[in-house]
């Protein structure tokens, strides 16, 4: 990637003129160095072993560019590309730059500070370095660099000690045709304090067509204080012209609870990236997911619990259904330190393959070094059963549509555990189109 | 309505039914018993559909139609209907949903109209009554997490959904208590009608003091070695079935 590093070089020094904070050019110097250090992750690393990038790194994205004057999308068109609800906040971004006509954040409770980055740094630059990159340190992972150097935007949340926050925050990003051929690098800061209550939705969706592919290079970095609940859900639906790599870092204090859904219909290779620590006693984290591809689509998840502290319980449930010549993979590492006894820990994956030509690699990897804990994984890779498959066919249903609603059936079983109605109900309709309307259609 | 005819079938390599010849008219109930591995299950699953067993000789004639050249939906909107032993758990569909979709094709099958949510709602009330379930069981998943007393009572609700001109039960009391047993019989019954048949494959005599049946077959080895009316229920109960076998 030499000549790529050099355009990259160059187009950080471009940037920097911009300004900022005086902590802020540092912290990306050091990014930038560590991106152009690492450089892309191959195969022959174990993170990505299942995974070639070499269609990301071949490229040089450019920085997205700014837009100046209205913004090109309405309302009605941003309702039409992803699922909402009129009572959550919204704040909304095109090709990374926030829109403020197309964003209602208004009715939050005065405490809570939801703000974009870019204000953030100007209002509250002590919060936001005391936050910024500390959990996403970006180190030995070149996307989450490549993020800190290049990161233009993005959303702050602050919610302080015992604040509830009733509806949830959704985050949207949208790329159109101008995000043709560029990088954009969303970031997310959430820091919620003992005993407060967030939820975050963030859905990425594209519009129009691209002629060169983009990348959405993502990282959220979410601080779950002791007793404190964060939901956090996020939804990709780009267009199978971009590449998605998105890394969410949690820390997460005593009594707390992490909860998280991956919806991954979108992009040509979407690369999905959990990681969180349970810190303090008695922690709970949920990560959930479904994907959704065909044709020539790749999805990666990788998910890492590091089990810190006694008496924590991990779940996952991880469904992907594919298509075509589809390649799905799932990761889960867990990892228990010699402190964490009694954790209470499970992982489980499920693929159903529609097409011969679909394939899925499952890596479950249990690291334990206590004595007394309960941890256990299961993955299957099949078929629709043909038992579930006759009892519908002998009350009549037509053996495709038996089979449609058994695939939906399968996806619906994890889209249960979305508590956020509209959003469950909305995903849901996605899915049961998706399935008994014709096989092979785009999400 | 039904005429099997020397029917033997295979599943895998192995021969379960060795020559079955049966026929049952419109309004007459009959009991198929006999001891475990007897094929009295398989007799049901074929007649349903079931695609596990390969049908090596005899027929199967229904309604005047070759019954086996139909695939199992075609036969559930012809009007054949199965009472699983163990009913299929599907997660993440709604009973509404799924005896919805089943009742309009199979109206649609036959010519007639669909109906919408809400008139299929004004149906199914009627029909929770007959096998005294709760409205709540149709906004779960088809059977999942249900108790074995739900899942048979489940199995007739769609049958009184579907109203079938011929209802195969197929050990629909095995696992049931009385209180169970006494509403999913009731249930069978209320739906009988002059134009419409029931087989009944049960393993015990119990179930047949509610149902009762016109003809009670018994089968061994895949054979039915011996025909009677209800009273061979009754007398199988006291001899068991060492007795039939020796009979035979």
């Amino acid at each position: 990637m030499n000549t790529a590093r050099t355009t990259y070089e160059q187009a950080f020094s471009a940037l920097r003129a911009s300004g900022g904070p005086s902590w802020l050019p540092a912290l990306r110097r050091e990014a930038m160095d560590r991106f152009s250090a690492l450089g892309f992750p191959t195969t022959r690393n174990e993170d990505w072993h299942f995974t070639s990038v070499t269609p990301i790194a071949e490229r040089v994205f450019k920085v997205a560019p700014t837009r100046s004057g209205p913004a090109t999308l309405s309302p009605a068109d941003v309702a039409a590309l992803v699922i909402g609800d009129p009572d959550w906040h919204r704040l909304v971004f095109v090709n990374g730059r926030f829109e403020a006509s197309l964003s209602a954040f208004a009715g939050l409770p005065a405490e809570v500070r939801v703000t974009t980055l870019a204000e953030a740094l100007k209002e509250s630059p002590e919060f936001v370095a005391e936050h910024l990159g500390k959990l996403a340190s970006g180190e030995g992972q070149t996307f989450t660099a490549f993020n800190t150097a290049f990161a233009q935007d993005g959303v702050v949340i602050h919610v302080p000690g015992g604040e509830v926050v009733e509806a949830p925050v959704h985050i949207v990003h949208i790329a159109d045709a101008q995000a043709a051929g560029a990088g954009i690098h969303p970031r997310l800061l959430v820091v919620a304090e003992a005993l407060s209550r967030l939820t975050i939705i963030e859905s990425f969706a594209s519009t129009g067509s691209f002629g060169a592919a983009y990348l959405t290079n993502a990282v959220a970095e979410i601080e779950v204080g002791n007793g404190a609940r964060v939901d956090h859900y996020k939804i990709q639906r780009e267009s199978t012209d971009a590449f998605h790599v998105g890394t969410t870092q949690v820390r997460q204090g005593r009594d707390s609870m992490y909860h998280s859904f991956s919806y991954a219909a979108g992009a040509a290779i979407s690369r999905t990236n959990v990681y969180t620590q349970l810190a303090g006693e008695n922690g709970e984290t949920r990560l959930n997911g479904l994907y959704l591809i065909d044709g020539t689509q790749h999805a990666d998840h990788q998910t890492f619990v590091e089990h810190l502290a006694p008496g924590c319980a991990s779940r996952e449930l991880y469904k992907g259904i594919l298509d075509g010549s589809s390649h799905g993979v799932f990761n889960g590492k867990v990892y228990v330190d010699p402190v964490a006894q009694k954790t209470d820990g499970k992982q489980t994956n499920h693929a159903l393959l529609l097409s011969e030509h679909a394939r899925v690699d499952t890596k479950p990897q249990l690291e334990i070094f206590a004595d007394d804990v309960k941890c256990t994984h299961g993955a299957t890779v099949g078929r629709l059963d043909e038992d579930a498959l006759f009892y519908m066919k002998s009350r009549g249903l037509g053996a495709e549509n038996a089979r449609a609603l058994l695939t939906y059936a399968f996806a619906a079983e994890v889209l249960e555990t979305i508590e956020v109605d509209a959003l469950r109900e909305g995903l849901e309709a996605l899915a049961f189109a998706r399935f008994t309307q014709s096989f092979g259609e785009q999400h | 309505m039904l005429k099997i005819d020397n029917l033997h079938a295979t599943a895998g390599d192995k021969e379960i039914l060795k020559g079955i010849s049966l026929t049952v008219n419109a309004g007459e109930v009959h009991a198929i018993m006999g001891p475990n591995g007897s094929g009295k299950s398989t007799l049901a699953q074929i007649i349903a559909g079931h695609p596990g067993y390969v049908v090596t000789a005899g027929s199967v004639i229904y309604e005047g139609k070759d019954l086996l050249a139909m695939p199992a939906e075609e036969r559930a909107q012809a009007g054949v209907f199965l009472a699983f032993q163990y009913p299929i758990e599907i997660p993440g569909v709604t009973n509404a949903y799924f005896f919805r979709s089943a009742y309009n094709e199979v109206r649609k099958a036959n010519g007639k109209e669909e109906l919408d949510p809400i008139e299929f709602l004004d149906l199914m009330e009627k029909k929770l009554k007959l096998v005294e379930m709760d409205e709540a069981m149709l906004h779960r998943s088809v059977n999942a997490g249900f108790s074995g007393g739900e899942k048979k009572r489940n199995e007739i609700l769609q049958m009184a959904v579907l109203e079938p001109k011929l209802a195969i039960l197929d050990e629909t009391d095995s696992g049931l208590d009385i209180d169970a047993l006494r509403v999913v019989a009731g249930g069978v019954n209320a739906l009988r009608r002059p134009d419409n048949a029931t087989i009944v494959v049960t393993h015990y005599q119990r179930l047949l003091n509610y149902i009762v049946p016109d003809f009670v077959h018994v089968l061994a080895h895949g054979r039915i070695v011996m025909s009677g009316g209800k009273e061979l229920a009754l007398e199988l109960e006291a001899r068991g079935y060492d007795w039939v076998k020796e009979a035979a």
